[in-house]
């Protein structure tokens, strides 16, 4: 971008003459030289992981945690300013919160991410306000069971609900991305990452989303996946996560980092529908096997003819 | 004289004597529930050396109607401790809820630390005080059963006005007239509810569920019984 | 009174409104639509469970159009609740939702007086449904057919019209399935055999 606004990037509520809001465009860049993010939807879950860079030696090892949880069955990270970050974690517990005292039930990841997005939109508006330095990446799983209302009692018919459709399966593994301007599933068809299409109304947002400083490299492995055929078990995608993030890294391999990474199954999977931390030991399992495909990668590329070896 | 804007346009004191201030009184004062409806009968709950028994029925009565007979009034919290709630069924569900946002939110911070017994327990007492407080008491009375910060059995009441007791042994409604004195055979005092086993007082829970279908008129023979431990709760049908 | 049965719910209610001894209507709708089909049965203050069911109404309206999904009649029953139990005070309102959502077929819901929220297979409330616990418990099967479900309601609606004074006039039905609500109409001079659907 020109480093020009010609002072129509002063303000929030201003456009620039030809159709631009730099503020917003502003905050974009914030975002890009976050720590990277990645999520990916699987066939029977969600994972999330982010590269965490160790910005101290004083900092102790797993504290400063940067996915956060939302209700019980929802995981929120991103990449930018961090209180930016925590404040729209914030905001999003207490839209959880709110839709659960009015409908007594877990909000859907649908709604959540559209009052998000709208929060976050808000905020390009005026001119007494900034826009949120943060892309945030919003996984989770939408109950695929029958849901009860919250503190009911009785448990109706003994034999089951009669004249329940088969096939009207409803919930799911959903991801969206939510960025400074407050756009979220079309977003893929402004930043142009050409992702996947996505239907708007059953939609369930991204297959896989990647935003920070290794985005791009973390979305061409994502976009290698493909994640839109439903294949992916959870398992695998706690690993493929993994493997991403360590790839993702190598541009700033100078820079030391932790991976952090949660993940939502399905009612009958290893979380029971809540978002959790992978567990120590998969978590550690998935890093040396992640370590170990970026190992073979710098094999291939020592046996290259000499000469094409890439130097930084 | 007074000139503050409230006497503005009212009769002088000076000239017609004190005004009557009661007749300005625009709203009547706020009034709240003052009587359940659908309601639940007593629950019961005994300390054993690794952990606490408690149980309920499962009616919830309307007046002297049998009306719902598949009401558990036994609530897991975190899976370490179970309240048995005992009066309005309404305002346990409200009560359900509360726990539930609260449980919800005690998750966000990964520190590991949740709420035992005895946390949820004082949380509670607080709740119900501040009710009554506001004189929209929570028509409940309710058990608190699990383990405390040591890993100790811990077992604790509360009800409307939020008066809390504790004891080995402990029942409300009419469990406190009938089942009591029975569930005190097994624990009179603290000291004893090491020499008590699960089995014990499981058996003596379950004599005195008997004892309360016999002589409550709002009770029914269906309820469910619950087992406390370090290993965590479970609640079953029975 | 509402009832779960094969294939969704079936709603059921006489049509009698009285001012203490005298009948206000004697072929009033008991039977209130809140959403396609998500329907409830309304007794106790004709004009406390009318503003109720007028408020739930408008916001499942707003909820069906804002998520792009119809409600389920979970959504109803809780909203349901919430207003029956935050108004406990001034509210004379005993409610049964009942309706049919492909996710979870036909679901039956009570709110008694209190604001209480009771998952059910079947719910009967209301005057007559004193008299009708006994035939209800006898004649109860999980399962039926929709004829069935049919004899069942307007034959427990006999009798309550039969043995309370405050419950008389015609049967009303709403038949809720996958198909969408189909009432009907069953009058006494017809011996409540017809005219029935439509």
């Amino acid at each position: 971008m020109t480093s020009i606004g010609t002072g129509y990037d002063l303000q929030n509520s201003v456009f620039s003459p030809d159709g631009r809001n730099f503020q917003v465009e502003y905050a974009v860049k914030a975002v890009e030289n976050g720590g990277t993010c990645v999520g990916i939807r699987c066939k029977d879950g969600v994972v999330l992981a982010v590269e965490k860079i160790i910005t101290s030696k004083l900092l102790k090892p797993g504290a400063n945690k940067k996915i956060a949880t939302v209700d019980r069955n929802v995981g929120i990270v991103s990449s930018g300013i961090i209180p930016d970050g925590r404040h729209f974690v914030s905001r999003a517990r207490d839209e959880a919160a709110s839709w659960r005292s009015t409908y007594k039930a877990p909000i859907p990841l649908a709604a959540l991410a559209g009052r998000l997005g709208g929060y976050v939109q808000a905020y390009t508006l005026y001119s007494s306000v900034r826009p949120f330095g943060v892309t945030a990446i919003v996984g989770g799983w939408d109950s695929e069971g029958e849901l009860g209302v919250d503190g009911q009692v009785g448990s109706g018919p003994s034999v089951g609900t009669g004249g329940k459709k088969p096939g009207a399966k409803a919930g799911g593994p959903a991801l969206y991305m939510i960025e400074p301007s407050g756009s979220y599933w079309v977003s893929l068809l402004i930043t142009r990452d050409g992702i996947h299409k996505t239907d708007k109304a059953h939609s369930k947002g991204y297959y896989g989303a990647a935003t920070g400083k290794g985005r791009q490299t973390a979305k061409s492995e994502l976009e290698k996946l493909d994640l839109a055929s439903g294949n992916l078990s959870l398992e695998a995608g706690v690993k493929e996560a993994a493997r991403i993030i360590y790839v993702a890294h190598e541009d700033s391999k100078d820079k030391e980092f932790e991976l952090e990474m949660s993940w939502i199954s399905s009612m009958d999977g290893p979380t029971k529908g809540r978002h959790q931390e992978v567990p120590k030991d998969m978590l550690e399992e998935a890093e040396k096997l992640a370590k170990k495909a970026l190992e073979g990668e710098d094999e291939e590329e020592t046996t290259a003819p000499e000469g094409e070896t890439m130097e930084e | 004289m007074n000139h503050l804007p409230q006497a503005w346009g009212r009769p002088r004191d000076d000239v017609y004597g004190p005004y009557d201030a009661s007749y300005l009184q625009s709203r009547l004062p706020q009034a709240h529930t003052q009587s359940p409806i659908v309601t639940g009968t007593s629950v019961l709950a005994v300390k054993f050396k690794d952990g606490v028994v408690i149980a309920a029925d499962n009616l919830a009565s309307y007046g002297s109607l049998a009306r719902f007979t598949d009401v558990k009034r036994l609530r897991p919290f975190n899976s370490k401790s179970i309240v048995g709630i005992g009066g309005d069924v309404s305002d346990m569900q409200y009560l359900d809820r509360l726990l539930n946002s609260l449980d919800v939110t005690e998750n966000y911070s990964s520190t590991g630390h949740s709420l035992n017994a005895k946390n949820l327990h004082t949380y509670l007492s607080k709740v119900m005080y501040k009710r009554r407080s506001d004189i929209n008491p929570l028509w409940n009375q309710m058990l608190v059963a699990g383990l405390d910060g040591n890993d100790e059995p811990f077992l604790s009441s509360v009800d409307l006005l939020g008066t809390t007791f504790s004891s080995p042994t402990l029942a409300t409604g009419f469990g406190a007239h009938l089942a009591q004195p029975l569930l005190r055979k097994v624990a009179d005092d603290e000291s004893k509810v090491a020499d008590v086993t699960r089995e014990r007082a499981v058996e003596a829970v379950k004599e005195c569920m008997k004892v309360l279908f016999y002589r409550d008129a709002r009770s029914l023979d269906r309820y469910s019984i619950a087992v406390v431990t370090k290993e965590g709760g479970g609640v079953e049908g029975g | 009174m509402a009832i779960t049965f094969s294939a969704g719910v079936i709603l059921g209610a006489d049509s009698r409104t009285t001012t203490g001894a005298y009948i206000a209507n004697r072929v009033t709708d008991k039977l209130t639509q809140v959403h396609d089909t998500i329907w409830c049965c309304r007794s106790g203050s004709a004009a406390d469970t009318q503003a109720v069911a007028d408020i739930v109404h408008y916001h499942l309206g707003m909820y069906g159009i804002t998520n792009e999904e119809a409600p389920t009649t979970q959504t109803a029953a809780a909203l349901f609740q919430e207003l029956c139990y935050d108004n406990k005070d001034q509210l004379s309102a005993g409610m049964i939702i009942a309706g049919y959502d492909p996710r979870h077929g036909g679901s039956v819901y009570s709110i008694p007086l209190g604001g209480s929220l009771h998952k059910q297979s079947y719910a009967i409330g209301g005057s007559g449904s004193t008299y009708i616990y006994g035939y209800c418990d006898s004649y109860w099967k999980e399962g039926m057919s929709e004829e069935e479900g049919i004899d069942f309601v307007k034959g427990a609606l006999r009798e309550a019209i039969k043995w309370d004074g405050s419950s008389g006039g015609v049967i009303r039905l709403v038949v809720l399935t996958n198909e969408g609500a189909i009432r009907h109409l069953y009058l006494p001079d017809q011996d409540y055999k017809g005219p029935g659907k439509g």
